[in-house]
């Protein structure tokens, strides 16, 4: 019990997301209106992306100090759960966008995909996508392993500053970045509405612990299948 | 060290010499690219496209430069190399190697695009420049991609899977940056703010092929 707190907090977390996102009263803005909620749901996506796949790093950075498969493991499935992740991020964005640029800003969709934070997001994906196809073109396991930490580590060193470099310099409609080059990358915490802070932090607590939720579920899967392997290995 | 370098360096250009079809085949890939884009054109293209077009090219004509910079070398090779160099001499000098053969290759497509496809450009000076910089940022990532994707059997579409997601933002940011010999008024300060993330970029490229390149380089 004592080891299974996390879940339960996060169950609790985001029963108080859902629950007090819906119902909860919002600032009234311009255009926006009520699908400001989606600030729980959308950017919370986007949190717990970036957290997955720093993890999925560090391990790749553990697995080329040790050579233990077992982090390779991990390196992967936190890697793959952070893309689900980012593409539930990208559904999210597409329902707000489609009742917030589309209509209401005249906005065309090719118009919406050049917004410079949807590029960021874009490369993100792009880049796991091709990890995955690195590790799939590897038959044997120590090399794909090896290889798959190195370009892991060196694209997610060369995906940082475009996050948080590129959108700073020009100007986009995305809430955030209004106007100029002063924009923040993801949200400006200092427009925030206090009344939005009270569900939307525990809201990225919730969601990042359930996403890492369901990758120690998936390891373990991984962990049983690989056994022999591992046995062998240690 | 530095002897070491120059000697792996020094042996790369030689073998680029004796073995003259490779650097004439890419050579004609520039040719015959740029030559089918100005069949393809209008007669000026705008000086947008002309940008864009040109950056592309760029794209592709350094993945066929730099993909056969590992690719040609063989096991057994590689194997000598091992034991005669350590893995930062050996790709400080790859790196080097790729950086000029880029330099060339980018300032010959220059060249050609200037005969074929008209000069849109208001300060040629300037956009040489660029063009140099961003022949070196391109060279350097696809260095290390194409490092990579020798250890894997399917190499040649491999490096583009891979290269193409992370070369992105130095690719916009260069754009970005040529719109500034295209007579486009920048902010104060912009222009070296964009030139000086272009090259702190390329840095980190040099120093995380130097920390990687060992654990890719042992079998």
């Amino acid at each position: 019990m004592y080891k299974s707190w996390w879940k339960i907090l996060s169950f609790v977390l985001l029963i108080y997301t859902i629950i007090g996102g819906f119902l909860l009263s919002v600032p009234a803005l311009p255009i926006l209106h009520e699908s400001i909620r989606n600030l729980y749901f959308h950017v919370c996506m986007w949190f717990a992306m970036m957290i997955l796949f720093t993890i999925s790093v560090i391990y790749s950075i553990k697995y080329l100090r040790t050579f233990n498969h077992r982090y390779d493991i991990f390196a992967y499935q936190f890697a793959t759960v952070g893309s689900f992740m980012g593409i539930l991020g990208y559904c999210t964005g597409i329902i707000w966008a489609n009742y917030t640029w589309v209509t209401d800003q005249g906005q065309s969709l090719s118009g919406i995909l050049k917004e410079p934070k949807l590029i960021g997001a874009a490369i993100a994906l792009l880049i796991y996508g091709a990890y995955f196809v690195l590790r799939s073109s590897f038959t044997d396991i120590d090399k794909r392993a090896r290889i798959s930490a190195v370009y892991n580590i060196f694209a997610f060193a060369m995906l940082f500053p475009s996050i948080w470099i590129i959108p700073r310099m020009v100007g986009s409609l995305h809430p955030g970045g209004q106007g100029g080059a002063g924009g923040n990358p993801a949200l400006n915490f200092k427009d925030i509405d206090s009344r939005l802070r009270m569900v939307f932090y525990p809201a990225i607590i919730g969601w990042s612990l359930l996403g890492v939720w369901i990758t120690t579920l998936k390891i373990r899967i991984q962990l049983i299948k690989d056994k022999a392997l591992l046995h062998e290995a240690s | 060290m530095i002897k070491n370098v120059a000697t792996l360096l020094k042996k790369d250009i030689l073998l680029e010499f004796r073995q003259q079809h490779t650097f004439y085949g890419i050579l004609l890939y520039i040719a015959a690219t740029i030559f089918v884009l100005y069949l393809s054109l209008p007669d000026s293209p705008e000086a947008d496209v002309w940008n864009s077009l040109f950056w592309v090219i760029q794209l592709f004509v350094c993945v066929n430069t730099v993909a056969k910079s590992f690719l040609q070398e063989s096991r057994g090779r590689m194997l000598y190399f091992y034991s005669i160099a350590s893995p930062v001499e050996f790709i400080i000098a790859k790196l080097l190697f790729n950086l000029l053969l880029m330099l060339v290759m980018s300032l010959i497509s220059l060249l050609l695009f200037f005969v074929f496809l008209n000069n849109p450009v208001s300060s040629s000076l300037r956009f040489t420049g660029i063009v140099i910089l961003g022949g070196a940022s391109l060279s350097l990532v696809f260095t290390l991609m194409s490092a990579i994707a020798a250890r894997a059997q399917q190499n040649a579409a491999l490096i583009a899977i891979l290269g193409f997601p992370v070369i992105l933002p130095q690719l916009l940011l260069l754009m970005r940056l040529s719109k500034a010999a295209f007579s486009e008024v920048f902010r104060e300060g912009a222009l070296w703010q964009l030139t000086g993330l272009i090259i702190g970029l390329d840095f980190l490229v040099i120093a995380l092929a130097v920390i990687l390149f060992p654990y890719l380089w042992k079998d």
